[in-house]
């Protein structure tokens, strides 16, 4: 007798018990059987589903709180005005450092005074900029303190465009309410819109899998030859043995994990 | 990135010129966020990445002699290239040798605090926070913001200054450049000695100070071929990429246990 029907006998049993005891025991299974064995079918799928329900919709929902930005932006109107792109507000400094989001100081240069008639720029100019108060901006990409990214090596160094981590930002009428996980206190946006980790793009998540996805990518290709770790020249001795003058040597600068080294992102 | 040299970065400090006046200490602490307690009474207990030690001579006066060793973490190359004592018994892969720069790091948040590393490190360079870090009212608007805190529970030592590198690569970046100038990446304690007995550089680089002063041996693992020139346990083998200098021989005697008799021109090669 499988596990589900002696689940169902105890079920029943509880349910009708004393009426039961009184007939024969073997024909009381069979009547058992036909009568209780829908319901419980039943009560586990929904069962299932009310998990699933909990666990995809009605968690994720509990877990983030919706915080709204204490003024609206838009990107679009924005980029429009200026000339260099992102980098005219989101700017490097000559050390090599990034600016990240901008500052009143940056902001003042145009919006002094009301320039338009949005009520959000009016906002602005008297709650922050007459006051000369920073506005308190949530900030969507901010990430735990033991991280340390450095702007300048991919945009500067590696070429790469705000796009490939930030998404399409840049072409937003308004800002998205700032979702913030109520456990560890970080924005959404780093574990991503998907609870269940799935991206279809490279800006849709910011876990350190997804650096590790595009650095691997990246780097394998890269040849190294003064860096060799000591399991790498022995990979590199055998290989050599097999097929002379093929072989490739480590790909990273980590002695530990031969990838790159843990200490460039986490110190 | 192809056939790029690595880099060894390493430091000379020249203990003829050191007075122990500890501002390479207080550099260091300031610099990395080291954290300390109302009570450092008990010097067991307390964090000091760069740490000042007293030597003297034994001798009674007039020939007594004192010398200053400053002592940050060595950042071992082992028998060969990251075979660092401490890096070889993590458990957790806390603690890496980085190829591309010689630098032993440490990663707190990887770090669980078995304190192997500690146990194995024969320079005492390792440190155990038992406590969360405290900061007096209104200090912790002064640390940096390059270096994360440590929290309770975790291993830490001297990093040489490794933001420094980052940011100077990052200053690099911006005028479209990928080589380091040798000024551009100096530890804080280098900057802050004012006698200017550390210096600090590429040991890989002959171009660079670091090098010319010791002038290190690379089929010895590095060994200095100046003769004033010595590194703390040389015969152990850790192959440290930090050199001292003195032209007093019972300075130079006191970096190993030598026998009364050794001489130590005789160094024992050690083989790797």
């Amino acid at each position: 007798m499988s596990a589900l029907d002696n689940n169902a006998k105890e079920i029943a049993e509880d349910a009708g018990g004393e009426e039961l005891a009184t007939s024969s025991p073997e024909i009381n299974q069979k009547e058992q059987d036909n009568r209780s064995a829908g319901p419980v079918i039943l009560f586990f799928i929904i069962g299932l589903f009310a998990s699933l329900i909990l666990g995809w919709i009605i968690f994720p929902k509990l877990l983030y709180s919706k915080k709204k930005q204490p003024i609206d932006f838009n990107h679009v109107l924005h980029v429009a005005e200026v000339e260099d792109g992102c980098e005219s507000c989101h700017f490097f400094r000559e050390d090599g450092t990034y600016s990240g989001v901008p500052k009143l100081e940056q902001c003042i240069d145009c919006h002094e005074e009301i320039q338009g008639d949005s009520p959000d720029e009016i906002k602005f100019v008297e709650e922050y900029v007459s006051k000369g108060r920073e506005v308190p901006w949530l900030i969507y990409s901010r990430q735990p303190d033991c991280v340390f990214f450095s702007h300048a090596a991919h945009v500067k160094g590696a070429g790469m465009d705000c796009v490939t981590c930030h998404g399409h930002i840049g072409e937003s009428e308004s800002l998205k309410i700032y979702e913030e996980n109520r456990i560890t206190g970080y924005s959404r946006d780093i574990w991503g819109k998907s609870i269940g980790g799935f991206k279809k793009n490279t800006w849709d998540r910011m876990k350190m899998d997804d650096c590790a996805e595009c650095h691997r990518e990246k780097t394998a290709n890269i040849e190294r030859t003064d860096v060799k770790t000591p399991t790498n020249r022995l990979i590199d001795h055998l290989i050599d043995m097999v097929y002379p003058g093929t072989s490739k040597s480590g790909k990273g600068g980590s002695i530990q994990t031969e990838r790159d080294a843990c200490f460039v992102c986490h110190k | 990135m192809k056939h790029k040299k690595a880099k060894k970065y390493g430091m000379v400090i020249n203990l003829d010129k050191c007075t122990g006046c500890g501002s390479c200490m207080v550099a260091c602490m300031a610099e990395n966020n080291v954290p300390f307690r109302k009570d450092e009474s008990d010097k067991l207990l307390s964090i000091t990445w760069m740490r000042v030690y007293k030597l003297t001579n034994g001798k009674p006066f007039p020939n007594t002699d004192i010398c200053y060793l400053p002592r940050p973490c060595m950042h071992c190359e082992g028998q060969h290239e990251g075979h660092s004592p401490c890096v070889t018994v993590c458990p957790a892969v806390a603690t890496d040798y980085n190829i591309e720069t010689g630098i032993v790091s440490q990663i707190y948040t990887r770090c669980f605090g078995c304190r192997y590393c500690m146990a194995s490190c024969p320079y005492k360079a390792r440190y155990f926070n038992w406590w969360d870090p405290v900061w007096p009212d209104g200090m912790e608007k002064y640390l940096s913001p390059n270096v994360s805190p440590r929290m309770r529970g975790v291993v830490e030592k001297c990093s040489f200054c490794f933001h420094r590198y980052q940011m100077a690569k990052e200053k690099a970046f911006m005028e479209g450049r990928r080589k380091l100038k040798e000024d551009e990446y100096q530890t804080a304690c280098t900057q802050a000695c004012p006698a200017g007995a550390i210096t600090f550089g590429d040991l890989n680089n002959p171009n660079h100070a670091v090098y010319r002063m010791v002038k290190p041996d690379p089929k010895h693992h590095g060994r200095p071929t100046n003769p004033n020139a010595f590194r703390l346990l040389e015969r152990l083998g850790t192959n440290p990429k930090v050199y001292y200098l003195s032209s007093r021989e019972w300075v130079r005697r006191v970096g190993d246990n030598y026998l009364k008799n050794e001489s130590i021109a005789k160094k024992t090669v050690h083989q790797g």
